[in-house]
């Protein structure tokens, strides 16, 4: 009996069989922790017997989910990680340096690759090939000071994608379209492997995107198969070295298989206060927003700046909402300057903040007034998530966020504009 | 530290997909490292009374799905730091699972449906008996894998390693 990508990967990491259900563990190629999950698992990291960490060059601290900071709890925060960095030798990310999971995916993962992060979205690096989950504070403190962890490996369900795309449906589109098929705990524990002509097709931007959110369907991880994309991407990012081939095997058993058709999909939306509770954007016409969100781990990628960006070229921003744009990483940020693309959403209205998570969690960059709609790309649409347990989110792609902007309420993207 | 065999108390019980934010709300961030001032929250976006209400030893009783959303491990710390000694679900999201477990909380998977709000229950954790003294009712849980009942055994993942030195499979 063949293998899935993730009894492939952790059965070459433990070096045993590794079918779906066994307990195994195995090395970590990555271990990280961002701003607001760092602290706890730093003090229980001091509370472990062990002083130094494993592996200092594959362990890695990120300063995004609140930077600049905006208040002093979250600065005395940032420099307690600051000063572990500099005493245990890890590495660390400045604020404005971007989010986590974007850094993860331009500067470490692998295919093959074992990566643990103090972040659910740390799912996101599956689209590189990676077996890539989110922990929380103990078990990350731990994976810092053995460079190891324990797994349970996790059944497979399959996603096969085939198709074209209509114009202005996206990869947010199709993910969005699956959680909403198959619920917020329909993956609880599995993987999500990816495959299908429509995935060969995908650029790794929307493979991230599609990865990323994973996890709101509940699964342990969203992997695809390492091909000729994959090379080219890690090439690009001067990795190029790293790059292997990844397949699932031909007979590898899987606990169900889901067919998508790409061509019949619809910009979609996800509707308060559930990432499962998804429509179509035509169906929601008319719905005011007072707050458009473009960026995130999701969708602040250079491609979806620059969907955005073209969709806004010339035009303006409803005057009464606001739009507010947070590229994924300075990387994202100074190809968005090269490209124009930057300078287009300024003219258009946008409020520029740092690379960083920015409005997605509610600290701070765009907290919601009560009774406000925002229509973010972000992954999370939670009571509560954007600041305000009396707000509502939508979530949708850049596309619908970007012709929405213009309307000032939700609009279908493929409706001339 | 072991943790407690025999649990009993009363029930708070929630509904499905019960978040993390629900929990203990993503805005609050700034309050991570005070973490007495942050317990002070916990539940506060699905029950704002919660912490008000509840006493040692008691229960959170909730659907499918608890604890979906983020991997901050404050939320079940503040769970247990608000007196809860286990929660109780349909079922748990996985990261929520194991930071309950790696913080020593008993997460027990049962057919909630059985239990009312504010009934007086019994849990016997080695037996995985659930006893509901109010209804008479009694429920079986689920069975969590080996490791994590050993992490739990030692009161959570940082004084198990500290035990053994390594994780023993």
């Amino acid at each position: 009996m063949g293998k899935t990508l993730s009894e492939q990967i952790l059965g070459e990491k433990s070096g045993t069989n590794a079918r779906a259900g066994d307990i195994v563990i195995a090395p970590v190629d990555l271990a990280f922790v961002q701003d607001t999950t760092g602290p706890l698992t730093v003090r229980q990291f001091k509370e472990g017997k062990r002083s130094s960490l494993a592996n200092p060059q594959r362990s890695a601290i990120f300063l995004d989910h609140a930077v600049p900071s905006p208040n002093r709890n979250l600065s005395n925060d940032h420099r307690f990680l600051r000063s572990f960095a500099k005493e245990s030798g890890c590495l660390l990310f400045e604020g404005g340096s971007g989010v986590c999971h974007q850094l993860v995916a331009e500067l470490f993962a692998n295919p093959g690759d074992v990566i643990v992060g103090a972040d659910s979205h740390t799912v996101t690096a599956g689209a590189l090939g990676a077996f890539a989950t989110g922990m929380g504070s103990s078990d990350i403190a731990i994976a810092l000071a053995l460079g190891k962890t324990w797994f349970r490996v996790p059944e497979t369900i399959k996603i096969t994608v085939r198709g074209k795309f209509q114009k202005r449906v996206l990869a947010k589109d199709l993910i969005l379209y699956l959680i909403g098929k198959i619920g917020a705990d329909g993956a609880t524990y599995k993987a999500l492997e990816f495959d299908g002509d429509t995935v060969v097709k995908m650029t790794i931007s929307q493979r991230l995107t599609i990865a990323n959110m994973t996890v709101e369907a509940g699964a342990k991880i969203g992997i695809f198969p390492s091909d000729n994309t994959t090379r080219e991407f890690l090439k690009s990012q001067g990795r190029g070295a790293k790059y292997k081939a990844l397949y699932p095997d031909k007979d590898a058993s899987y606990e169900q298989t889901i067919a998508i058709n790409a061509a019949e999909l619809e910009p979609m939306v996800a509707m308060p206060h559930t990432v499962d509770n998804v429509t179509t954007a035509s169906k929601l016409a008319g719905t005011k927003i007072d707050q458009v969100f473009i960026g995130t781990c999701t969708n602040g990628r250079l491609e979806d700046l620059a969907i955005a960006a073209t969709i806004l070229k010339g035009k303006k921003c409803n005057p009464d909402i606001r739009l507010i744009v947070a590229p994924a990483s300075r990387q994202v940020l100074t190809d968005a300057i090269k490209a124009g693309y930057i300078q287009t959403l300024i003219d258009a209205g946008a409020t520029l903040v740092p690379p960083g998570c920015a409005a997605c969690l509610g600290l701070h960059q765009g907290v919601l007034a009560d009774n406000e709609v925002c229509l973010s790309t972000a992954n999370r649409n939670f009571r509560g998530r954007m600041g305000n347990p009396d707000a509502f989110i939508y979530l949708a792609s850049p596309a619908t966020a970007a012709v929405s902007a213009i309307t000032g309420e939700i609009t279908d993207p493929r409706k001339a504009i | 530290m072991m943790s407690q065999q025999i649990l009993k108390g009363k029930t708070f019980k929630f509904g499905d997909d019960i978040s993390t934010d629900h929990i203990i709300p993503g805005k609050y961030a700034q309050l991570r490292s005070d973490l007495p001032e942050l317990a002070k929250h916990a539940m506060e976006d699905a029950d704002p009374d919660f912490v008000q209400k509840v006493r040692p030893g008691d229960f959170i009783v909730a659907g499918k799905n608890f604890g979906l959303g983020s991997s901050r491990e404050h939320a079940p710390l503040v769970i247990k730091m608000s007196g809860v000694s286990a929660i109780l679900a349909k079922s748990v999201a996985r990261i929520f699972f194991r930071n309950a477990i790696n913080q020593g909380l008993p997460v027990i998977i049962c057919d909630t449906d059985k239990i009312n709000n504010g009934d007086e229950i019994e849990i016997d954790l080695p037996r995985g008996m659930i006893i509901d003294l109010t209804s008479s009712a009694n429920l079986t849980c689920s069975k969590i894998p080996q490791v994590m009942l050993d992490i739990l055994a030692k009161g959570g993942l940082i004084t198990y390693i500290n035990t053994y030195g390594d994780f023993k499979l």
